[in-house]
């Protein structure tokens, strides 16, 4: 590495690391100057610590945000993204026994498995005529927008671990997801708002909150779970009886004290102290104001389905349980708010795409709910100029077998078992060339045949939206420089507007 | 130099170059570099990192190495590699410039190809003369690569600097002042008596003074202080002088000490209370290995043994109970119980974090760098990661009963009472059975008086025997029908259920079962992984340790994990001293004198005292591996007792405070944070040790754990108050508070945790339901214990909760809020009702009161978030 180049990365290091940010600086001292509280005694030079300053990338990004559509289980392609009609002509029928050699399954017994026809229809939609499955009209009515990937490729065939390859690029526990990586190289652009908001709907996913764990790096960068309804961020209401009024001459007294101690001790994290209890107190009404959706038209929350009384029938044990779809629709609303306010990744986890049995029933069921939302999203992002810079994700950890499931002790095989070699994903907005596919499995669906995209290459391109060399963004834990894309990843082009 | 530009290289074949080492032509030149390049500086870096693995000392591809001087410039199978001047004869420029698939270095798959900016240096490195200093690197003996590093050289024998300075308190000050003498700076004062007093209590138990212990020792201070100045040589020799020492060897007896300083060791264990992954089951019983460790820190257990029994406790010979159970250590790995995975996978995995871990925690190594090829940048090659991880490929993981000797005596009393109701039951059972003749006489005398019905659902057979009088019956009969009796007798019957029930509430043996390692029986068989794949087999190999550290010498034929642990503690070995001691510093200062707690290789940060750790580590030998010695002996130093006030004029020079010119001041630990409210409020529960604990949660934090499956049962008081370190850690949904204040999410080892500072820590400590309880709490007790005005008020809660008293412009600020809060409540007696905890109805009856109780609970909530309440000064 030459001087020069050392010097700059030096000055990069110490960008994202340390205080020596100047732009940080600034944007720092104008969120104080707006609380007056540079004039009370906690120096400017002091608060030059907030790591969440706004950073600029390596080069001008495509994309300001994400929302990330997690649909945990693993959701079946066969029968949403990839058509394969020679699959329906196989049904019943046992695959060559080369696609099956020395290959793991989860419950499957390969001996006596046969292929499984998709229930669905595939329509054709847009002038691109990418085809999507007749239980996704909305985001195929969008799909001139969308990249879509059928030849995603992962690592493990087991839920947790596949979910950890999925948010960060590894499938073991201890590293950084993508938000966190994307706050460390770019800061928040909220002031109000933390930059990494995590949402749920239904039941968890299986991974919990190391999905959104900021790993090595310090938890400033970790997501910040709210609830769409009630109190949207834990502890974020003040205790019975302490009214707003109470609240703000406890809180101006604290920031007096802080500040009388800083002037003594005169260390930075006092006054990064101070910065903090003031963002909290902003985040009190911040968040409020976020959930209420009195403020939209009717048009818009009838678009979202925001208020659908379907999914509320516990019976169906599908999906997550009651009010699901309703959940899903405010979560789709909330990461559009979420995205106007400067928030820089927003993941939405359902939980429940999980088919190994019922997979008709449970796919129509999960699609009823997330169809609907998504495409209202997509639409209202576009009509709104954020489609251009907010990056649309969904993925699942890994995709389904082309073969029935057939577990011991299952009587009929109406599901699918996981299935890492070949599966799909897709992105909208933020850089991202619509209207297209990328990659081609077999006529089975079981092996990817062109432009294969492994999970360190997906995340390469995302990075790349946002500005970033994935192999420059990375963070020194246990004597390595550790990165996303973990040792892999090539940014795939033909993504790319 | 400026970037090159973003066009490629033309193509050279390494074929064509071979034919004709002349006319070379790039379209596009890499631009050399302006200035004089280092070899160190500049070449070596690229070197070690793209072409060490096959052209080093672990491997020799085309018979090239290049790690040292003579064999770089001596060149391989197919000629000189460098030559000086002459890039177009240079083989290693020609194969890292060009572009052909068959002789491009690196090799398309087997690592990153060089940067334009790299070639570029590799080109002016050798247009300049490729000047490869002597010395840099090693020599043909095979040194390995970075073997002269420091940190694996022998402990240094040091003798402190010898100063003559009324700072100095004992030898590490010598060490430290040097260093500050050199750089022409003045150590800090010492700290103030309260804060010192504080600073200890904090750093040796997670503790604050109550105000009686304080003002004892303050007052202790105050004399000794006093005797000093007043030149009073009795007094000044006396006990109150010694109070510092007093007050350490006081805290060092405490019994939190071992919560404090165990709650390190679990940071490196990884310690948790369940499974991980996705089902992530609770282990009911893992707090048996961290009682064991409170205990061990407690009573001091050497270092050298507290790592044997943890590693190996169940190889020692007559292994005790305590012995196995201390070898939990390693059962905190993950376990991955979702359907349809690969146990063997996962047990391979288990065994690579515990090389992992084992490497961190005692020799500071990354070893799990050369799980996939040798380590970059250290001496230890993949075979050698194998070689550690074979001594734990052996280790099977049992769970043993290891009953607490309480729970034993209470078993076996129980046991014995039992027996004894058992036998008084039969001894019915036997007096009934001889009385059966008895009754049946009875029975049939009765039957013979009933209605024919009665009889008609007998056999037979007892039928017939009924019918024919008692003397007359065959001893068939008479036999046949005593037994049939025996069933419906109703006496026998119910004294037979009755025993029978009984029998079921037997005492059950205790439950408890520790997670332990027992040693495979027949021993498995290891091998490398090709590239870090376990399903890809390479060479086999036996357990072993690491070649460029000290002599293996193990007392086992199959070398085992006893014979790894012995090593690892070694008077010789260079790492495990100079890393623990380290760790012990970096609780002490906030900061390792090598930084990198973690990494004492060639990446690691160098240490800002070397001669300093070296005479450190050899005093910790030489103190018989006693924790409590060298914690004592550290904060006896003058370095440690100095202010944590920042120095500005050092800020620019020295930010990071490397020459130790003052001492640190940091954000506690997220349980210490706990530990503050609940001492501080009163609540504090001090039971040492016994299971984990359930504070409240919100029932959607609980949700996002598998399925729905966590069952989070709030404990009551008084185990609500439990101190932090007792929060059963559920992976998957690790409790709140303690994520949000950088608590390890302990799936794997951690040697430092980080110190964030977040609006989410704000929001916690506002309006947690735990925190406001305490500041409710504290309310009473200020209400309750101090004189009743509100100055007093004011200094009784500094003391509780920052054990000093407030300054005037603290006084004035906070009895300005008071006021402030006063007229508030006043006017809204509902809200003071609630926040002082009251019922409407009682808020009611004592208006004065509850605004009282709301005012000061709101002001402790104030006091208690703080900076400084929860920052260790």
């Amino acid at each position: 590495m030459n001087p020069l180049q050392e010097n700059m990365l030096q000055s990069r290091r110490g960008f994202f690391t340390s205080a020596a940010s100047g732009l940080g600086l600034a944007a720092m001292a104008s969120f104080l100057e707006d609380d007056g509280l540079l004039a009370k005694g906690a120096s400017g030079g002091a608060l030059a610590n907030n790591p969440l300053a706004p950073k600029l990338a390596q080069f001008a990004p495509k994309a300001k945000s994400c929302i990330f559509f997690f649909m945990a289980g693993g959701p079946s392609q066969v029968d949403l993204f990839d058509p394969k009609p020679q699959l329906t002509k196989l049904d019943g029928q046992k695959l060559p026994e080369s696609f099956t050699k020395d290959v793991q399954f989860a419950f499957l017994q390969k001996e006596t498995a046969r292929a499984m026809a998709s229930p669905r229809k595939f329509i054709r939609h847009g002038e691109s005529g990418v085809e999507y499955s007749d239980l996704l009209p909305h985001i195929g009515s969008c799909a001139d927008d969308i990249c879509m990937i059928r030849s995603l490729h992962t690592d493990v065939f087991n839920h947790h671990p596949a979910q950890l390859m999925m948010e960060t690029g590894v499938p073991f526990f201890g590293r950084p997801s993508v938000g966190s990586w994307l706050l460390y190289g770019l800061g928040s652009e909220s002031r109000n708002l933390p930059g990494y908001v995590v949402l749920t709907s239904g039941r968890g996913a299986s991974g919990g909150t190391t999905l959104w764990s900021s790993g090595f790096l310090p938890s400033t960068y970790a997501g910040v779970l709210f609830r769409n309804k009630g109190e949207p961020v834990l502890n974020l209401t003040n205790p019975p009886g302490v009214s707003n009024q109470v609240q703000r001459v406890s809180l101006d007294a604290l920031r007096d004290l802080n500040g009388h101690r800083y002037d003594k001790i005169a260390d930075q994290e006092i006054a990064s102290r101070i910065a903090s209890y003031e963002l909290a107190f902003r985040m009190q009404s911040a968040a409020p104001e976020l959930i209420d959706l009195s403020g939209e038209t009717k048009e818009t929350l009838d678009a979202y389905g925001v208020g659908r009384g379907q999914g509320d029938q516990k019976g169906d044990g599908r999906g997550g349980g009651g009010g699901v779809f309703d959940s899903f629709s405010r979560n789709c609303l909330l990461a559009r708010r979420l995205v106007e306010r400067g928030v820089r990744y927003v993941p939405i986890f359902h939980a429940s795409w999980d088919h190994h049995s019922n997979l008709n029933q449970g796919l129509s069921h999960n699609c009823r709910m997330a169809d609907q939302p998504i495409g209202a999203l997509l639409k209202d992002l576009k009509q709104r100029g954020l489609l251009d810079s907010t990056l649309v994700v969904w993925v699942g950890e890994f995709g389904r077998t082309p073969l029935g499931e057939n577990r011991k002790g299952y009587k009929t095989v109406t599901g699918r078992d996981h299935h890492p070699f070949a599966f799909s994903a897709w992105m909208a907005g933020g850089g991202v060339k619509g209207g297209q596919v990328v990659g081609r499995t077999d006529e089975f669906g079981w092996n990817i045949v062109e432009e294969p995209v492994h999970i360190n290459d997906f995340h390469a391109t995302l990075l790349h939206l946002f500005g970033f060399d994935h192999k420059k963004l990375v963070y020194r834990f246990a004597g390595l420089d550790i990165r996303l894309t973990n040792v892999a990843g090539n940014v795939v082009k033909k993504v790319l507007a | 130099m400026t970037t090159p530009p973003a066009r490629r290289i033309v193509l050279v074949t390494l074929t064509t170059l071979f034919a004709l080492q002349t006319s070379i032509a790039f379209a596009e030149e890499p631009a050399a570099a302006p200035q004089r390049i280092d070899f160190v500086k500049h070449i070596q870096p690229i070197l070690r990192a793209k072409c060490y693995e096959c052209h080093g000392a672990e491997a020799q591809e085309a018979g090239l190495r290049l790690d040292y001087r003579a064999a770089g410039l001596g060149g391989g199978d197919n000629g000189t590699a460098i030559v000086p001047g002459k890039l177009s004869k240079s083989l290693l420029f020609l194969a890292v410039a060009g572009d052909d698939e068959d002789t491009k270095m690196p090799p398309e798959d087997e690592g990153e190809p060089l940067t334009k900016e790299e070639v570029g240096l590799v080109r002016a490195w050798i247009e300049q003369g490729a000047n490869w200093p002597v010395g840099v690197d090693g020599d043909a003996s095979g040194k390995r690569l970075g073997a002269d590093h420091w940190a694996f050289q022998p402990l240094a024998h040091i003798a402190p600097p010898k100063l003559n300075d009324p700072w100095l308190r004992n030898e590490i000050d010598a060490f430290v002042l040097r260093r500050l003498q050199r750089e022409g700076v003045q150590p800090s004062p010492q700290a103030e008596p309260h804060v010192l007093i504080r600073r200890l209590y904090l750093d040796l138990i997670g503790l604050p003074p109550t105000p009686q212990e304080l003002n004892q020792w303050l007052q202790q201070a105050k004399q000794a202080a006093n005797a000093i100045s007043k030149k009073d040589a009795p007094a000044a020799q006396g006990p109150a002088a010694q109070w510092y020492e007093q007050l350490v060897d006081h805290l060092l007896k405490s019994p939190h000490f071992g919560e404090r300083w165990g709650r390190h060791w679990l940071d490196l264990a990884r310690y948790a209370d369940s499974d991980g992954y996705e089902k992530d089951l609770p282990r009911p019983y893992a707090w048996k290995w961290r009682d064991w460790v409170i205990n061990a820190v407690n009573r001091d257990l050497p270092f050298d043994q507290f790592t044997i029994e943890q590693l190996a406790g169940d190889l020692l010979p007559g292994a005790t109970t305590e012995q196995r159970t201390a070898t939990g250590f390693h059962r905190n790995t993950l376990t991955n119980r979702e359907g349809g995975v690969d146990q063997e996978e996962y047990r391979i995995k288990a065994v690579k974090d515990r090389v992992y871990t084992t490497s961190t925690v005692w020799l500071g190594l990354t070893a799990q760098c050369a799980e996939c090829h040798s380590h970059k940048f250290d001496p230890i090659s993949q075979q050698e990661y194998y070689e550690l991880a074979a001594f734990f490929n052996n280790a099977d993981e049992i769970d043993i009963a290891t009953p607490t000797p309480g729970e034993t005596a209470a078993y076996q009393q129980a046991k014995a009472k039992f027996a004894v109701q058992q036998k008084e039951m039969q001894a019915k059972i036997a007096a009934a059975e001889k009385s059966l003749a008895e009754r049946q006489t009875a029975w049939e005398t009765r039957l013979a008086a009933a209605a024919t019905a009665a009889r008609k659902d007998l056999p037979e057979n007892i039928l017939a025997a009924l019918n024919i009088p008692a003397d007359q019956r065959s001893t068939d009969q008479a036999s046949a029908l005593l037994a049939f009796y025996a069933k419906v007798d109703t006496e026998l019957l119910a004294l037979k259920k009755a025993a029978d029930e009984f029998g079921k509430k037997a005492p059950k043996p205790p439950a408890a079962k520790s997670p332990v390692f027992a040693e495979h029986s027949q021993p498995r068989e290891n091998y490398v992984h090709q590239r870090g794949d376990f399903r890809r087999p390479g060479q086999t190999v036996q357990a072993g340790v690491l070649g460029v550290l000290n002599p293996f010498q193990p007392q086992h034929k199959q070398p085992n994990r006893l014979d790894l642990a012995r090593w690892l503690v070694d008077p010789a070995n260079p790492l495990t001293p100079r890393v623990a001691v380290n760790r012990i510093w970096q609780y002490l200062f906030g900061r390792g004198i090598v930084e990198t707690t973690w990494d004492f290789g060639t990446q690691g940060a160098p240490p800002t005292h070397p001669e300093l750790l070296d005479w450190l580590a050899g005093e910790y030998l030489r103190r018989g591996w006693s924790r409590k010695a060298m914690i004592k002996l550290i904060v006896s130093s003058a370095a440690y007792r100095q202010s944590s006030v920042a120095r500005p004029e050092l800020e620019t020079r020295d930010p990071k405070n490397d020459a130790i010119a003052r001492q640190n001041r940091f954000r506690l630990d997220a349980e210490i944070v706990r530990d503050q409210y609940l001492t501080a409020s009163g609540l504090l529960y001090r039971k040492v040790g016994g299971p984990g604990i359930y504070p409240a949660l919100p029932a959607d934090v609980a949700a996002l754990g598998y399925a729905g499956s966590v069952k989070w049962r709030p404990s009551k008081a008084p185990d609500k108050y439990r101190r932090g370190m007792y929060i059963f850690f559920l992976r998957s949904v690790p409790y709140p508070m303690l994520t949000t204040f950088d608590a390890p999410e302990s799936s794997v080892v951690s040697t430092q945790r980080d110190r964030s500072n977040t609006p989410l820590q704000s929001l916690t400590l506002l309006n947690d339901p735990v925190f406001v309880e305490c500041s409710q709490a504290l309310a009473r007790r200020i209400l309750d214990e101090a004189p009743a005005d509100a100055n007093a008020r004011i200094d009784y809660v500094f003391r509780l909760c920052l054990a000093r008293a407030p300054d005037e412009f603290e006084r004035a600020r906070l009895t300005q809020l008071h006021d402030q809060l006063l007229k508030l409540y006043e006017a809204h007696a509902d809200s003071a009702a609630k926040m002082a905890g009251h019922t409407e109805q009682a808020a009611k009856e004592n208006q004065p009161e509850a605004v009282a109780q709301a005012v000061w609970t709101t002001l402790a909530r104030a006091i208690m978030n703080l900076d400084e309440f929860v920052t260790r000064e």
